[in-house]
């Protein structure tokens, strides 16, 4: 899941997938911007067959973080 | 020129609306006609534009209804599969001065044109990022650039508009989603019918083109602002007004 969702993010915003790591902050680190972030989660709600909430969504800040809730969410 | 796209138009029974949603669909368009109490009138624009061999549904939904924009633009997508022109043109008035305005009547107008507008931008537009593309029109009107006497409540509600428009097209210019006005003059509909004939003379005397405006003048520009010609504009609001306003 992870490595899925990291080549996702590299492919999406065309950055290395080096550059991700699970604990980089998206937003701070990598430069995306609140809009970007939100693509990329339309673009997960569409891979994946879920619909994310815009609450859930403003709280993902990380890899990591993102992935938590797509584990969560595909139970 | 729009052929294949798929359009909604709010308020598209009469008026001004139903000339958007007869010219989109004249231009290839498949034109989601929506309306909020004239069921009748709006099942007409749509056998109207059948008998003319194009594509329309028909969706009443109040745009002032936050949930139910929400579910329009989602049975939208799930039956179209996209939305590419959204057309906000449903709005009202309730007029009267500041003094004698009760709360009822700004909070309505208010309600339904400027929040309405809100409503469906908010909604089309997570479609439209999701397309990478779309074109938003709003209806304004001179009276949001001008202001005018006993219209505080709709003049707030129209300029309000204009800055909506604006925003958006900064948040959404990175994702090829345009976003534009429409400000009409004085444009003969059911709207302006009420009018006092002294009023429409002194109106008149106001407008360098010497003639009020027609359905069709808005609806032209709308089409113009929907289509792929006008790809490098956005955050504006452009006047069809006769040159009332410059
Ligand atoms: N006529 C002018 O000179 C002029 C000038 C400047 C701007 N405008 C603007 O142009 C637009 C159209 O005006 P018009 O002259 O064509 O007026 P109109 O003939 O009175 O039509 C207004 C339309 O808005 C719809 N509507 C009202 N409340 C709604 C709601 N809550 N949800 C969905 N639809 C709703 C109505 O449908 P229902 O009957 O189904 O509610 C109707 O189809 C308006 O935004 C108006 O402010 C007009």
């Amino acid at each position: 899941m992870l490595e899925k969702v990291r080549e996702m993010m590299a492919e999406q915003w065309n950055i290395d997938v080096e550059e991700i790591t699970p604990t980089t902050n998206l937003q701070d680190d990598l430069g995306i911007d609140s809009l970007d972030l939100f693509e990329f989660v339309m673009a997960i709600e569409e891979e994946f067959g879920i619909e994310v909430p815009t609450e859930k969504a403003s709280e993902m800040h990380t890899l990591q973080e993102v992935v938590n809730y797509l584990e969560e969410a595909t139970k | 020129m729009l052929t294949g796209k798929v359009a909604l138009v709010t308020g598209a029974g009469k008026g001004i609306g139903k000339e958007i949603a007869l010219t989109l669909a004249g231009y290839g368009a498949k034109v989601i006609v929506n309306y909020a109490h004239s069921e009748g009138a709006a099942k007409e624009v749509v056998e109207t534009i059948h008998a003319n061999g194009k594509e329309a549904f028909l969706y009443g939904c109040d745009v002032a209804d936050f949930q139910a924009v929400e579910q329009m633009i989602k049975d939208i997508v799930k039956e179209h599969g996209r939305i590419d022109i959204l057309v906000n043109n449903a709005g009202i008035t309730k007029d009267n001065l500041a003094m004698t305005m009760k709360e009822e009547e700004f909070d309505a107008v208010i309600a339904t044109n400027l929040k309405g507008t809100f409503n469906c931008m908010r909604h089309a537009s997570r479609q439209m990022l999701r397309q990478k593309g779309g074109h938003i029109i709003s209806i304004s009107s001179i009276v949001g650039l001008c202001g005018n006497a006993g219209q505080i409540n709709y003049s707030a509600s129209k300029a309000g508009i204009v800055a909506m428009t604006k925003s958006l097209a900064k948040e959404l210019g990175s994702k090829g989603v345009t976003v534009n006005a429409v400000a009409p003059g004085f444009i003969e509909t059911d709207m302006t019918n009420v009018l006092k004939e002294e009023v429409k003379e002194q109106m008149m005397s106001q407008i360098p083109l010497k003639r009020f405006g027609c359905t069709k003048d808005i609806a032209e520009t709308v089409a113009f602002l929907a289509s792929d010609k006008a790809s490098y504009i956005t955050g504006q609001t452009i006047s069809v007004d006769g040159g009332m306003h410059q």
